[in-house]
Formats: structure tokens, sequence, C-alpha cells
């Protein structure tokens, strides 16, 4: 989902940092907030972002021939919403941009929107959506996770199609599906699987903590395995 | 880690292990195995576009490039670890 440094023109550079930054600003504020409100929430902020390092950095080879890699931007959505992903997922794009030459920091505000902000977006509205319709929560997160994933790479394909709408958006669009959105498909499902395990022990060991964020209504009961 | 778990687990490998066997004897050379935001890239520039901004460094090599990758793998893991290894000790001397 990295469009990589100077691969798109500079006005759609400024126009996607334009659209970012609040969200991430609105995110930092977040984060502020949940810090001095609910600080025993802080270890799985740290959690979601470590999540997301980890899962962005493992590229896997996909059904399509080419490789791509997870988003990790579920989790951090289910627990703390789209604008505190924004956060996060900006920390692995800077770190990736800067170290590793993926992405870059003229498309940095085009990355955020796409990994930080609409597959987070994503992932939050469907599993606040399950929840109401009273869906298990184990597939509720796991198809929070694999949209977050999903979402994140049609969104790079959208942005692409935009800027190179050649020769049309349409054509450019069905062309950039192929090589993000076809690709990601298993690894979203792999996306999902990781992210309901992970869930599932902090379900186990903190599951006061997710009931006073309202994640959760009620702690189940005891012994639950 | 319960059954239902290893289950996942075993999916993970099969949905990574599947495209190894899929395109076995295939590599980089012909086309396989790189990276989506790599052939998103070439499909850009065969339309002309010259890219305007040059990544500020970049890893002068593979090895360390895998390096980087391997260090920013390992500070998440690290985190994870530490913080779900707190909790579940922490839930096991209050429950003792």
């Amino acid at each position: 989902m990295h469009i990589m440094e100077g691969f798109l023109p500079w006005q759609w550079c400024l126009f996607w940092y334009v659209v970012s930054i609040p969200i991430v600003v609105y995110g930092i504020l977040k984060i502020k907030k949940i810090t001095e409100n609910k600080p025993e929430a802080k270890p799985l902020l740290a959690v979601s972002g470590a999540f997301m390092f980890v899962l962005s950095s493992l590229k896997l080879p996909s059904v399509t021939g080419s490789c791509s890699h997870p988003t990790g931007n579920g989790l951090g959505a289910i627990l703390f919403g789209p604008a505190v992903t924004a956060v996060l997922a900006s920390i692995v794009l800077i770190f990736q941009a800067l170290l590793l030459a993926h992405g870059g920091i003229t498309t940095l505000g085009a990355n955020i929107f796409s990994m930080g902000i609409i597959g987070p977006l994503a992932a939050w509205l469907i599993y606040k959506g399950s929840k109401k319709v009273g869906i298990s929560i184990t597939i509720a997160v796991f198809m929070a996770a694999f949209f977050g994933d999903l979402l994140t790479y049609i969104t790079t394909a959208i942005q692409i199609s935009l800027a190179f709408p050649l020769p049309t958006f349409g054509e450019a669009f069905s062309k950039f599906m192929v090589i993000f959105a076809y690709t990601q498909v298993p690894l979203a499902i792999a996306e999902g699987l990781l992210t309901v395990i992970i869930w599932d022990y902090i379900l186990k060991l903190r599951p006061d903590i997710l009931k006073d964020l309202n994640i959760i209504k009620s702690i189940p009961r005891e012994g639950g395995k | 880690m319960n059954k239902r778990h290893i289950i996942m687990i075993i999916a993970i490998i099969l949905i990574v292990v599947l495209p190894l066997m899929l395109f076995q004897g295939k590599g980089e050379d012909e086309g396989y195995f790189g990276g989506a935001d790599g052939v998103a890239a070439d499909a850009i520039t065969e339309s002309g576009y010259e890219p305007w901004f040059e990544p500020l460094w970049e890893p002068p090599s593979g090895e360390l490039e895998s390096l980087l990758f391997a260090t920013q793998a390992a500070i998440g893991a690290g985190i994870i670890g530490y913080f779900l290894g707190y909790y579940q000790m922490k839930r096991k001397m209050e429950s003792k």
C-alpha cells in the first residue's frame, strides 16, 4: 500500500496531507485524553502500535505471484477508533519512509490516509455494526481486521488512479485493483486470523479494560478459555 | 494457546505456503514475488511519469534492508510480549 517516494504529483501529496493532518492531530489529542483519564489502557495502546509494527514488516507471498504485507490497523481501530490508529500508523509509516525507503515523506499524507484513516475507519465501523447486530465477537473482530486491511489497499488503488487516470479513472482503477487488492485478499484473511488470536489474549487477560473502554458490554465468565 | 488458535495458525501458514507451491521454481527474475508497491510504481513509470522526489536515504543493500525490517518486527514483538506477559503474570499472582 505504500505509494513510493515521489510517485504522486505534488498537488496530490499536498491534498492528502491536508486531509490527513487534522485527523492525526485529533488522534493525538485523543491519545492524550486516554493516557490522562484511563492510564490503565496505555499498555493496550502500545500493543496496538506494536502489532502494526510487526504486521506491516511481514511481506508475504500471495496467490497473484507478488508480495505484499498486512497492515495491523484493525486491532488499534477496534480498541481506540480510527483517529488514534491514524497516529499509530503515522509512526510506522515515518519509520518505514525514513529507514526503509518504503513509502516516502512526500507520499506520507496519502499513505496515512489509506493505512491510518480509511482502513481503520472501515474496521471500526464494521466492529461497531457487528456488535449491534449481535454477531459473535470473534467474527466481528475477524471481519473488522479483514476489511481494515483490504480497504487500505483499495484506497491506495483509488489514490493512484485519481492521480494517474490513464486513460480513464475506471481503467486505471481496475488495473491497480488487480495489483493491490487481489494480492491482498489472502493476506487480509491471515491478518484477520492473527488479529483474532491477539484479541483473544487481550480479552482473556484484561476484559476489565475492554469493558472500561466500552468495547465489550460485559466481562465474559472466568474460566472461559 | 487453545485448539482454535492452533488451527488458525495452521491456516495462516497454509495461506503463506500456497503461493510458494503454486509458483514453485519461479523467482524474481521471472517477475514473481516482487513487492506489489514496486509493481504499481513500474506501472506508473510506464506512463511516462518521472518521480519528482527521491528517498532521502535507502538501505544500501538487501541485507541491510532485511536487518531494518527484522528490527521493526523485533521492536513490535518485544512490546507485545512484554505487556501480555506482564498481564499474564499479574493475573496469576492475583489469583493466588
